[in-house]
């Protein structure tokens, strides 16, 4: 039984890793700079939002370090829209593979997960070195980062299984999930800081913890809270340490993960007739 | 635990459900939706319609059908890869996980990197292959390539590697779809080289394959799917047979015609056919044995091409020195006939029938479709080369 299981996923393992390594071998085939693009692209992102907004129409010039903060946050939503855009048409774009050889369908899926991740931790040391330039104090609170990445991985992956499954017999969640994504992103304040909403007249208050109950925008607000200037709040600081309310996050994260995994195990069998 | 199966599949059915109109973009959805069309017409299509089969551990089983017959899907219900929408299907052993040769080749990677990645698919990792790579790429004669892009190899070059690599695949069943279609001459000679060393493995093997040659030489058993179900069941000589009677109508009638006024006893029996065929000789040596004397025999010969379309004949009273044959009790006797080789480019095989020489409706025995032979003659294309002499003179 033991032997069977550890068999079993000996084999996730070895195709897990080949498939992660073709994405990166194909990713870049062909162009100049190769592996330089997955770190130009949220530079150039940045450098056009810091431009626009930071400059121009002068968003959080009251904050510390808010263009670390900005740069942080475009690189962690690079990787949430990697993560959901790519895996949402994975299943049917492969779906030549999965007409002719069985193996677990999650792969594909996880595989994509796995590259962006490592994409987003090439883009980490970017951001450390940006940081370190700027003056940014490193602290222990840095630490908080890899529970927090660990958290937004599983919610990436769990968004991302479902998707990909829905996709499969539904095509219009790609255009539903392109809208919600544009939400996600004003929704998140990526782009400004948290306080611009909590100045919106009416509700304001309640919108910040609207806002930062989601978990990208709550993951996001908090590495730059404890990894980069502890004035930006967070939705710990925000409620005051309302355990309640900062449970909303979790429980999205643990459920949006759980959903995923079991939504996709109930389609897989399907998705070589279906696709 | 020793189970005496390797497969047991008991009475699986697949149905898929083919919507009238796909409507995968938001477009279609909505105008469908508002146009007031109803939006849930659909088709069911049964592939298989219970499926019944149990295969012996060690078995090499052949599965002939039609084009749209079942075959594909029966295979990838086995494999797993789609659902029985009702029965089960038992598996002991590891299961080969792909049915088809190259599957996830990658066309914009090096030939190297899609033996790991291909690798990594049968389960091997990346040190597993490390250590297999020289034989994979020498067994598919690739060497040079390797570092090319896969998607500048010829098709030929491409399921070599394919092949190369899936025989490695550490399985205890094999499910082979039609591998043997490409490939020049000297590749398909590996290929049945395998399939020797298969036959005394004790691997179970099952193979698709409209060669009908290639399903009588190497399987012991074959399955004939018709319309979703087991149509036959039997040897794989007794299976091709029925598998050419679906096509040919005229092969049908004419052996209803015959069947009934040739009869078999098996009186005499032919223990062993052998063909040579050189560039200008051809010889077939039949060996008979019979338990008593027995006189006035005659041996009738056909030659079959690749499509087992009778081509050329002869038999031993029609021949330029026409011999009656005796045979003395229980011993071999053996009978050789030798003749130019007017035969055409491609692949053959013989009939022997040996009977009475005054035929009343029964014959002793008869062998259809053995001892292949190739004959490499690429300037001739028709089955036979009459003899002729021209002679051109004005008149």
């Amino acid at each position: 039984m033991w032997k069977k299981l550890s068999s079993k996923y000996k084999y996730s393992l070895i195709l897990l890793r080949e498939l992660v390594r073709t994405e990166f071998k194909i990713k870049y085939q062909d162009s100049l700079l190769g592996y330089i693009w997955s770190v130009l692209k949220p530079l150039f992102m940045f450098a056009i939002l810091y431009a626009v907004f930071v400059q121009v129409l002068k968003v959080g010039a009251n904050i510390e370090h808010w263009p670390v903060a900005l740069l942080a946050g475009v690189v962690m939503w690079q990787f949430f829209t990697d993560v959901t855009s790519g895996a949402l048409k994975s299943i049917v774009t492969n779906g030549n593979l999965l007409r002719k050889i069985k193996f677990p369908r999650y792969i594909i899926v996880v595989s994509n997960t796995v590259s962006a991740f490592i994409t987003l931790a090439i883009n980490s040391i970017v951001v450390l070195a940006f940081a370190l330039f700027s003056g940014v104090e490193l602290t222990w609170g840095v630490l908080m980062i890899i529970p927090l990445l660990i958290q937004l991985f599983m919610f990436a992956l769990g968004t991302a299984l479902f998707l990909s499954a829905v996709y499969v017999k539904f095509r219009d969640v790609q255009y539903i999930w392109d809208i919600l994504l544009q939400a996600l992103f004003y929704g998140s304040a990526i782009i400004f800081p948290v306080s611009l909403i909590a100045n919106v007249a009416v509700f304001g208050d309640t919108l910040v913890k609207i806002a930062l109950s989601n978990p990208v925008s709550q993951v996001i607000q908090d590495v730059r809270h404890f990894a980069i200037s502890p004035e930006v709040p967070s939705l710990w600081t925000i409620g005051q340490g309302n355990l309640w309310l900062y449970g909303i996050p979790i429980f999205i994260t643990i459920t949006m993960f759980i959903v995923g995994i079991v939504y996709f195990k109930k389609r897989s069998p399907y998705f070589a007739e279906d696709v | 635990m020793n189970q005496e199966y390797a497969l047991r599949i008991k009475g699986v059915k697949k149905t898929f459900i083919l919507p009238h109109e796909k409507e995968d973009s938001i477009k279609l959805h909505f105008i469908s939706r508002f146009a007031g069309r109803k939006r849930h017409g659909n088709t069911k299509y049964h592939a298989l319609k219970g499926v019944n089969l149990d295969i012996k551990k060690g078995e090499f089983i052949g599965i002939l059908g039609r084009n749209g017959a079942g075959k594909s899907t029966l295979l990838k219900t086995i494999a797993r890869i789609y659902q029985p929408s009702e029965g089960s299907i038992e598996v002991h052993g590891k299961l080969v996980p792909f049915i088809e040769l190259g599957v996830g080749f990658n066309p914009n990677l090096s030939g190297r990197d899609n033996v790991y990645l291909n690798g990594a698919m049968l389960g091997f990792s990346t040190k597993e292959i490390d250590a297999l790579y020289d034989d994979i790429v020498s067994f598919a004669e690739l060497e040079a390539f390797m570092d090319q892009k896969l998607k500048n190899y010829s098709s030929g070059m491409q399921v070599r590697l394919a092949f190369s690599l899936a025989i490695r695949a550490d399985a205890d069943i094999l499910l082979l779809d039609e591998v043997l279609a490409v490939g020049d001459a000297a590749f398909q000679q590996k290929c049945y080289d395998y399939f020797d060393s298969l036959k005394d493995s004790d691997k179970t093997i099952i193979l698709v394959s409209h060669s009908v040659n290639v399903i009588r030489k190497y399987c012991d058993r074959a399955v004939l799917i018709e319309d979703g179900k087991v149509a036959y069941d039997g040897t794989a000589a007794e299976t091709v047979e029925r598998y050419l009677d679906l096509f040919d109508s005229n092969r049908k009638k004419k052996k209803k015609d015959e069947k009934p006024a040739e009869q078999i006893d098996k009186e005499v029996i032919i223990t062993d056919v052998k063909t040579v065929c050189t560039a200008d000789k051809l010889t077939i040596t039949v060996e008979l044995q019979s338990q008593d004397d027995r006189e006035n025999l005659k041996l009738a010969f056909r030659v079959l091409n690749a499509a087992n379309r009778v081509v050329a004949g002869i038999n031993t009273q029609s021949v330029l020195n026409p011999v009656l044959i005796d045979l003395k009790a229980k011993q071999t006797t053996r009978v050789r006939l030798t003749m130019p080789n007017i035969l055409g480019n491609g692949t053959f095989s013989v009939d022997v029938r040996v009977g009475p020489v005054v035929y009343t409706g029964t014959i002793h025995d008869k062998v259809s479709g053995v001892a292949e032979f190739v004959n490499e003659k690429e300037e001739v294309y028709y089955p036979v080369a009459l003899p002729a002499k021209v002679d051109v003179k004005v008149k």
